[in-house]
């Protein structure tokens, strides 16, 4: 009963918030919006007996990823609504209905074949997070190693792409404009 | 009684706004936001499928989903600002470079 409830209520949330942020002329708006449904989508988590994951979702999705767009928003100019010239309407919905549609017959395919086995059973009595662990390190532990050397690379990536010159110091930059 | 299905009607729900959101906006921000919704579409449905099978796969792969899109914010978001250093405008248009 109360599964129920948090899920409508859930569903009801993160699909508004998700349209204000598909539909929406301000990005500021649309932003806090992401970060809103972000929080929201965790609550499934939640639900789902996978605490890991929701915590996860809210450490690194709400905290990391939309702080890295706010800051990144600094660069632009976003007080200003955004203006876009939309041509070919109907096209672009209609696609958009066509492809939604092949996604629903595509979720629900393996429902209704029936035919999937779990691969991996969870072990009863061993709790989420702990079985996490054990899979992680076990049966995915060179996916993880190569996430890790993936998530470096993005770092070190985002770091050359935005930096300043690395020579000018900041204490360079002003003496120079105080020069000036 | 909530049933995987629902879970996957509302994966592929938000899903389709996702990707409503991806061919309408032209501002690439937005078309960041966007990406960021299907992510966690996809995510919510590898939970519930793994929930429902009693199998952990799923939380993982959406784990390393989560992995892939730090990282994807991390690099796009760095060439976004370069490009509007370069051009001044974060437009979709703009990125008609190979116009004869």
């Amino acid at each position: 009963m109360f599964e129920a409830i948090a899920f409508y209520m859930f569903s009801i949330l993160v699909i508004g918030m998700f349209l204000i942020v598909v539909f929406s002329k301000n990005a500021l708006y649309s932003m806090s919006a992401l970060a809103g449904g972000m929080i929201f989508i965790s609550g499934f988590f939640f639900l789902l007996d996978a605490d890991f994951l929701g915590v996860v979702q809210i450490i690194v999705y709400t905290g990391a990823i939309m702080a890295v767009y706010a800051f990144g928003m600094m660069f632009f100019d976003t007080t200003r609504d955004v203006k876009e010239n939309i041509r070919f309407k109907k096209i672009i919905y209609t696609l958009s209905t066509l492809s939604a549609i092949f996604v629903i017959f595509i979720l629900l395919a393996p429902v209704y074949s029936g035919k999937i086995e779990a691969l991996y059973p969870s072990i009863q009595g061993v709790g989420n997070i702990q079985m996490i662990g054990l899979i992680l390190f076990t049966k995915y532990l060179v996916p993880f190693e190569l996430a890790a050397i993936m998530l470096l690379a993005a770092m070190i990536s985002g770091i050359v792409l935005v930096k300043i010159k690395m020579e000018e110091t900041p204490t360079d930059i002003e003496v120079a404009k105080g020069e000036k | 009684m909530i049933t995987l299905t629902h879970y996957l009607v509302l994966s592929g729900i938000l899903f389709s706004i996702g990707i409503v959101g991806v061919l309408r906006r032209k501002n690439l921000l937005m078309l960041f936001f966007s990406t960021e919704i299907l992510l966690n579409a996809v995510n919510i449905g590898f939970a519930a499928v793994s929930k429902y099978y009693g199998d952990l796969s799923g939380q993982i792969f959406s784990f390393f989903i989560i992995a892939i899109a730090a990282s994807e914010v991390a690099v796009g978001l760095g060439l976004l600002v370069l490009w509007y250093k370069r051009s001044g405008t974060i437009d979709l248009d703009s990125l008609q470079m190979m116009k004869g």
